[in-house]
């Protein structure tokens, strides 16, 4: 994961997209709670964020 | 030294395998897996390739991928941004699968990786990346039989680019041009595939097949409304008609109201309006081939080029290609498409990675006829028909030979399943359904009851290379199927006033040539031309075919039903036999007759497979 994160920095370096890099942020963490909610665990918690 | 290419996750996967840059194996996962276009990781294709080869994981020097994640999930991102607010709900709903698809591929692969080939190797520092265009580039130009040539790949959208111009020398690959998406002829092409009622991605060889019904009386709407073309052939889309850059569908209601309706539903009637729309988008299609040929042959001064991406797949524009003598000599990867961008991925790493030497094969290509997947012995193939409960005789293959030509005079449909199996979408004599081209009934039966097909799609002729120039306008080499050239015009039958007068799909049952199973409503065929040095075997059966009708070609269709992936074993192969009304299964020199068989052996098999 943190050899993934990594690479896609540098890759964003090289790309001189740096801009994207909060937009994926925010991606990753939501997409993260949307896989999750499929537990249902936290689902209340992505209810109430929406 | 080894090395794998891999393509795989959007569809077609497939895996190859270089041994000091020259061709071992490659094959389609879909083969395997019995799942056609499967876009799983090509973890059968492998083992095969492996095998094929006699090594294990521990020999591969490098695993090349076919195109760079990062890359093409920066384009999706970006188009998003470009259209925002549009969108919007199919961003959230598409957002999860490209963050575990996209964003972590590289580790998903390392994991397919390390499931198929085992843990005793670190494929992380083995794994590397080639851009999606540049694989086509290189599948197109690295084994072809040019020192030098312009590479020209265009396909629906690889990472950014839609269509690349290239040059090969030696073994160097230049990129000269790219035009990137949204405006892709490809996806343009496939807009209409989808709004003519056919399947994105795998319908667009019927729209080209459809295509010779209509008249192009929308080329020129296309034009003015749906996409500039400039000069060099360079093109932009406008977005405004199209829904594929961040929608659900292909076209949108503009599109609709421009054409002047909705969308025909999939396996509704074809009306003489889809034909027409199927022949304006192929006229578009083949006028921007050529100006970006003139293009490029002007820029760089070859006399050669190569062509690969799935455009390069419509034989029709290639054959349009290959007579205007804009260049003295056109090659056509066979795999075009996607799979073949497994083949391409391999290439880069050796001579671009590597910077492996190249060696030229000047006779044909280095291909090696794409016979480049599996092949059986006679006691595996007599162990596996057994075990299906087959009844079959095993000749000596003079025997065989004669038994078949016997049985495609009498008019029988016969699955030939004979070495290797290709590697791309055609059969080319490895795993074929064969018969006589001098059938006025042939297209018709092939197409309704072995195919459960569009009783409007042609088939091919596989034609000895020695006598092409006397069936059809064309004296050269065609040993992949991949262009489209008239029948000779002392070949053709004329058409009375009454035949000339029918409209659509009436045209299909009249009787055009000599050879009507294989011409078209326009007199093409797309032709396959055979070759003693790369299948000598399919070359003997046709030369005693000639030998006894004066007709020195067969037809050959792909050995599947509508929707399967093409029989690769030859439990396959009776499968399919027995699920369809082919009178004669020949596999190796073991030979089957559908009389012969057990009523329990037979299935019903059309229904087994979703339509393509």
């Amino acid at each position: 994961m943190l050899t993934i994160l990594k690479e896609l920095w540098r890759f964003l370096r090289v790309r001189k997209k740096l801009w994207m890099a909060p937009i994926i942020l925010i991606m990753v963490i939501f997409g993260g709670l949307l896989v999750l909610a499929q537990g249902s665990v936290v689902a209340p918690f992505i209810y109430t964020l929406f | 030294m080894y090395i794998l290419g891999i393509s795989a996750f959007y569809h077609d996967s497939a895996a190859c395998l270089l041994k000091n840059g020259s061709i071992v194996a490659a094959a389609q996962e879909e083969r395997f897996t019995r799942k056609k276009h499967d876009a799983a990781f090509p973890r059968h294709a492998i083992n095969y390739c492996l095998s094929e080869a006699g090594v294990s994981a521990n020999d591969i020097v490098n695993v090349v991928f076919y195109e760079k994640p990062f890359l093409k999930f920066e384009r999706l991102l970006e188009t998003y941004l470009a259209f925002a607010p549009r969108g919007f709900r199919s961003f959230l709903s598409a957002m999860p699968l490209w963050i575990k698809d996209k964003l972590f591929q590289k580790s998903h692969l390392l994991k397919e990786l390390k499931q198929s080939l085992g843990t005793t190797v670190d494929w992380s520092d083995r794994l590397l990346f080639s851009e999606h265009h540049l694989s086509h580039a290189a599948s197109a130009f690295y084994p072809s039989p040019f020192e030098k040539a312009a590479i020209l790949t265009i396909d629906g959208v690889g990472e950014w680019t839609t269509t690349s111009l290239a040059e090969g020398l030696g073994s160097d690959i230049k990129v000269i041009k790219e035009i990137h998406f949204p405006h892709s002829l490809g996806l343009l092409y496939s807009a209409f595939t989808f709004y003519t009622g056919f399947k994105v991605n795998s319908g667009e060889y019927k729209v080209m097949g459809l295509a010779p019904y209509g008249k192009p009386v929308y080329a020129d709407l296309i034009k003015k409304n749906l996409m500039h073309i400039a000069a060099d052939g360079s093109f932009q889309i406008d977005m405004s008609y199209f829904d594929y850059a961040c929608g659900l569908t292909m076209t949108n209601k503009k599109f609709e109201k421009l054409f002047g309706g909705p969308p025909r539903r999939p396996e509704s009637e074809l009306t003489q309006r889809e034909m027409d729309l199927a022949a304006s988008v192929q006229k578009v299609t083949e006028e921007v081939l050529l100006l970006l040929a003139k293009d490029i042959a002007e820029s760089t001064t070859h006399r050669n080029l190569c062509l690969a991406g799935g455009v390069a797949l419509n034989c029709v524009a290639n054959g349009i290609l290959e007579r205007s003598n804009i260049f003295d000599n056109v090659w056509v990867q066979p795999a075009a498409g996607d799979a073949g961008g497994a083949l391409g991925a391999a290439l880069c790493g050796w001579h671009i990675h590597h910077s492996g030497e190249r060696q030229i094969t000047t006779n044909l290509d280095s291909m090696k006829g794409a016979y480049l997947g599996p092949s059986y012995s006679t006691a595996e193939v007599e162990a596996e028909l057994l075990s299906c409960d087959a009844k079959f005789q095993t000749y000596k293959q003079d025997e065989m030979l004669q038994v078949v030509v016997e049985a495609l005079i009498d008019n029988k449909a016969v699955g030939w399943m004979q070495g290797r199996m290709e590697f791309g979408p055609r059969s080319l004599g490895a795993r074929s359904i064969i018969a006589d081209p001098r059938s006025p009934l042939m297209q018709k039966k092939l197409n309704l009851k072995v195919k459960y097909r569009e009783s409007f799609r042609p088939f091919a002729p596989s034609i000895l290379r020695e006598y092409v120039n006397d069936w059809f306008e064309f004296d050269g080499d065609s040993p992949y199927m991949m262009l489209v050239s008239g029948v000779s015009h002392d070949k053709r039958r004329v058409m009375n006033d009454n035949e000339e007068s029918l409209f659509g799909i009436e045209k299909l049952n009249i009787s055009r040539s000599d050879v009507p199973a294989i011409t078209h409503v326009d007199y093409s065929a797309r032709i396959q031309t055979v070759h003693v040095e790369t299948n000598a075997l399919y070359h003997s059966l046709i030369s005693r075919f000639y030998e006894e009708t004066q007709c020195p070609m067969l037809v050959n269709t792909s050995f599947n039903v509508r929707g399967e992936p093409i029989v690769c074993s030859p439990s396959d192969a009776f499968k399919c036999f027995m699920g369809t009304e082919l009178d004669m299964l020949v596999v190796g020199s073991v030979v089957l007759r559908k009389e012969d068989q057990s009523g329990s052996s037979h299935s019903v098999y059309a229904g087994d497979y979703a339509l393509d």
